[in-house]
């Protein structure tokens, strides 16, 4: 169980006064939470093992209020946390004792569409999915796909420079934002980046997506939108072995052709699904690939017969191509609602995120499992293979007495083979809470000190987000964090 | 999900069913991406998820449901688009049937929602005292400066021009058109409805008209409401009672002569007759009888096929190439889970069936939901009108009464039952809602 910081008693000491003066800040009573019942609604987030009831929570409806919100805390030297849907599985929306929730959920606004220059604006509390809805009648599409998309805010991707399974062709998070609105820790709206790639400047930008948080709070974005392919197909493979299909996906990849999604499910995984979502799994397989081709009709005749040369070449023991967009939405639905569906198997899980090269998968995935049979923990293998993304899902039962402290000990020794192996501690998930006392696994403590200096520059008595990302101090402070008392920690 | 109940401490059977409900959630949010209140409010607390935790810390304490609590759970639709979407299959329904069963129990209401609530529990069962009250109705729209909003909402929603009563809604048995070789095509029970006879009385009508032209013999029941209202308001008692007299009347049917299916023409009252067991499971004596008619429901479209339709269909080919757009009631595509039967059909009689975007949300009748939540209600059904009206349709249909009266007044094109359409195209009358037209 990881250690959380000590709330400061001193800011408890004030709630009502902070209840009070963020009542009349806000000039309404129905934005602001004070409830001890309603309160505990926003203890948590898509990492349910961790939580605290926050002090406050404000549900913000416009950046004027955001920026008087954040001024309010800056000036008073309360904590805050943005959050979106809630939906991290990392912890990112894990509040503290002492800490206003600003919550952006009711910002969920499609403020403006250039079909012309293939951009959209919107507010940060807008759903994933729903941006793609909106533009759908053009043509267009936003790219990045994380798996929570129908529920998960633009904000919050912004937030985790989030992935998903056609982040293989099309790129993440940060290859498709050109500007935000963002709000600093001081309360004031800074507009950064603009319509275009590539502005003038520091790459702002660049410093903002995946800042988890730390370092502001973007309130608005406008987006790249794609054109939609003209059709794309997924293509379901099954193999006797999780190292076959492995094995499978670095060739694929080695060619250079790449396909605009390899997403890999083992066996657990496949049997979750299909009862869902009744998709066509292979449940007798081992492990399965979802590859997805697109293009003209001619492209992809042409892809899925490379691909599917390629599987039965690595042993593949069926192979099935979806008949109709039906069809093929249920295929994704199914991959898409994996991590949920492994509740229909185990009460709990816990989600890893580490990341490897291609080429490691198999020997990767042998190792995962032989650290969950030593531990005794089923896991579940679900991830955006192609880019080498991996998400063993650990699956226990948080009943049993202090299991969470193994879950988290297994989870650990994953994270240092996927390092060893050449890859991170963290694909798309973010650091959050979960990854947090990881961080020295690839980062020495120089590494880490420009990191807090940074965030010292945004947020200079360390209010926003705290708790996550950088190890505690053995006093139970965030490391970087200016006690007034006792100076730099 | 981890939960905190207490060790030691009895629970009743409810409690338990929920602590297992609790233990499927794993709190992924993916809920959130579809339920309409959260899409409105955008608080985590008007979401599936975020009630599930409210519910789930009242009961674990063993607290009273308190204002609060009651105001986030009075919101929820029981549209149950979460349950589609959830991946983990989480049972939704059950909990917020248990939570709104609590409330009831233990929640002091402030007096006027009370008289209200048990005033609507009382009249929209009845189809004689609804009737009455209906056509009072316009003394009240004189009235209407002075009317709590509530019943504001009420008057709002009560029909311009009220039908007379339908002779086929009285008991009887209504015997095959058409005599196949083999006997009858089957025979099934009708039960009229209460809500929906007074408003919409050709529904019935155009159902027997339907079946009986199809070779079924219909026999419809002298019992009236299913109980689906009450149990909605948490008035499991009421629901029970009414349920039962459901029950009896036909399964003593089923005694007379075997039913092949028990119809039912408004998806509100399928979701709730379906789960006919789930309502029963405490009670011994009832369970048995209540599971059997729950297996003998069946809605409308399910009960018809294609295959029926294409061999009945009238030479005028009144649907051929019409534009009609489906509104798939909450209760027909979550709570049934019959999403493509009634577009199947319309198809097979030749319409160019179209969907509106975000079909997956609720149009805000739900039940009695747009006389307890104006506000809510209104919203939504502002939204569906946007969605449907971006179809360009020249017909609206739709399966349940409910979303009729909720949408009606504010579309341009007729919309009518999914059953008129499929009782005109094989013979039977023109709806009336096209009249004019």
């Amino acid at each position: 169980m990881l250690n959380l910081p000590s709330p400061r008693a001193e800011v408890l000491d004030r709630r009502q006064q902070i209840a009070r003066d963020l009542r009349a800040l806000l000039g309404r009573d129905d934005l602001l939470i004070t409830s001890a019942n309603e309160l505990k609604g926003y203890e948590t987030d898509g990492l349910a093992c961790y939580r605290t009831v926050p002090m406050l929570a404000v549900l913000a409806e416009d950046t004027a209020q955001v920026a008087a919100v954040l001024r309010y805390c800056h000036d008073n030297e309360v904590p805050v946390m943005a959050r979106g849907a809630g939906t991290s599985l990392a912890g990112g929306a894990l509040p503290q004792q002492d800490t206003v929730v600003l919550g952006l959920s009711k910002m969920n606004e499609i403020l403006e569409v250039c079909a012309e220059n293939q951009t959209a604006r919107v507010q940060a509390g807008v759903t994933n999915r729903n941006i793609s809805t909106a533009v759908d009648d053009l043509g267009l599409f936003y790219a990045p796909d994380p798996s929570s998309q129908i529920a998960c805010t633009i904000g919050g991707n912004v937030a985790m420079n989030s992935g998903g399974a056609h982040c293989l062709k099309y790129g993440v998070t940060t290859n498709h934002i050109l500007g935000v609105t963002f709000v600093t820790m001081e309360g004031a709206v800074v507009e950064i980046g603009g319509e275009a790639f590539d502005l003038p400047g520091y790459d702002l930008l660049g410093l903002i997506v995946g800042a988890e948080g730390q370092l502001g709070v973007v309130t608005e974005v406008t987006v790249r939108l794609m054109p939609k392919p003209e059709a794309a197909r997924p293509l379901l493979a099954g193999f006797d072995s999780a190292l076959d299909a492995g094995a499978c996906v670095a060739a694929i990849m080695a060619t250079g052709r790449t396909p605009v999604a390899i997403e890999f499910m083992d066996r657990p995984a496949i049997l979750a699904c299909e009862r869902f979502t009744g998709a066509g799994y292979p449940t007798d397989a081992q492990a399965l690939l979802i590859i997805e081709v697109e293009g003209s009709e001619a492209e992809i005749e042409i892809e899925l017969a490379f691909v599917e040369a390629m599987a039965r070449e690595h042993g593949a023991t069926s192979i099935s191509v979806a008949e109709d967009i039906v069809s093929a939405e249920n295929i994704w639905k199914g991959r898409k609602s994996a991590f949920g569906a492994i509740g229909q198997i185990s009460p709990d899980y816990l989600c890893m995120d580490g990341t490897i090269p291609v080429t490691k998968l198999p020997d990767v995935l042998e190792q995962i499992y032989a650290i969950g049979d030593r531990y005794g923990f089923e896991i579940a293998n679900i991830f955006h293979a192609g880019d080498g993304n991996m998400h063993p899902l650990i699956m226990y039962d948080s009943h049993q007495p202090g299991v969470l402290d193994r879950v988290e000990d297994c989870g650990a020794e994953i994270l240092c083979v996927c390092v060893e192996a050449g890859g991170c501690i963290t694909g798309e998930h973010g650091v959050g809470i979960e990854k947090r006392d990881h961080m020295p696994l690839m980062f020495s403590p120089e590494d880490l000190e420009q990191m807090k200096a940074l965030k010292r520059g945004f947020d200079p008595k360390w209010l926003l987000n705290g708790g996550k990302v950088f190890p505690l101090t053995e006093t139970g402070i965030p490391a970087g964090q200016i006690d007034p008392t006792q100076g730099l920690h | 999900m981890q939960t905190f109940f207490k060790d030691g401490v009895e629970r009743d059977p409810a409690t338990q069913r929920s602590e297992a409900i609790f233990r499927s959630c794993v709190h992924c949010g993916l809920c959130t991406g579809t339920c309409p209140t959260y899409q409105l409010l955008g608080d985590e607390l008007d979401s599936p998820r975020g009630r599930i935790y409210l519910l789930k810390d009242m009961l674990e304490n063993d607290r009273k449901p308190t204002k609060d609590v009651v105001e986030h759970l009075d919101r929820c639709l029981s549209c149950l688009a979460c349950t589609t979407t959830c991946p983990s299959g989480v049972d939704y329904m059950h909990l917020i049937d248990h939570g709104r069963q609590v409330i009831e129990r233990d929640y002091q209401r402030p007096l006027p929602e009370r008289l209200y609530r048990s005033f609507l529990a009382r009249v929209l069962p009845r189809p004689g005292l609804f009737r009455w009250l209906l056509r009072l109705a316009p003394l009240g729209a004189w009235m209407r400066p002075v009317l709590p909003k509530a019943l504001k909402a009420a008057l709002a929603l009560s029909p311009d021009r009220l039908p007379a009563p339908a002779g086929t809604d009285r008991p009887g048995v209504h015997a095959p058109a058409q005599m196949n070789a083999g006997g009858t095509r089957g025979r099934v029970a009708l039960f009229p409805g209460c809500a929906q006879q007074v408003l919409e009385p050709e529904i019935n009508a155009s159902t027997i008209r339907l079946l009986t032209r199809l070779g079924y013999e219909v026999e419809v029941l002298a019992a009236s409401c299913c109980g689906a209202l009450t149990h909605h308001m948490g008035k499991a008692t009421q629901a029970e009672a009414t349920a039962t007299q459901m029950i009896d009347t036909v399964l003593n049917a089923h005694d007379r002569a075997p039913l092949d299916a028990l119809v039912i023409t408004a998806s509100g009252c399928g979701t709730t007759v379906k789960d006919y067991g789930a309502m029963f499971q405490d009670h011994p004596a009832m369970k048995a009888r209540a599971k059997q008619v729950a297996g003998l429901a069946q809605d409308i479209t399910e009960l018809v096929t294609p295959t029926d339709l294409e061999a009945s269909k009238h030479q005028d080919a009144m649907l051929e190439g019409m534009q009609v757009t489906y509104h798939s009631a909450c209760s027909m595509q979550h709570g049934q889970k019959i999403t493509t039967a009634p577009k199947t059909l319309l198809r097979a009689l030749g319409a160019q069936v179209r969907e509106p975007a975000e079909g997956h949300l609720c149009c805000g009748s739900a039940g009695t939901y747009n006389l307890l939540q104006p506000e809510i209600a209104g919203q939504l059904r502002d939204r569906k009108l946007r969605n449907i009206a971006r179809t360009e349709p020249s017909l609206i249909a739709t399966g349940n009464i409910g979303c009729m009266k909720q949408l009606e007044k504010g579309v341009e094109v007729p919309l009518v039952h999914t059953v008129q359409l499929l009782d005109w195209a094989t013979g039977g009358p023109r709806p009336h809602q096209l009249d004019g037209r």
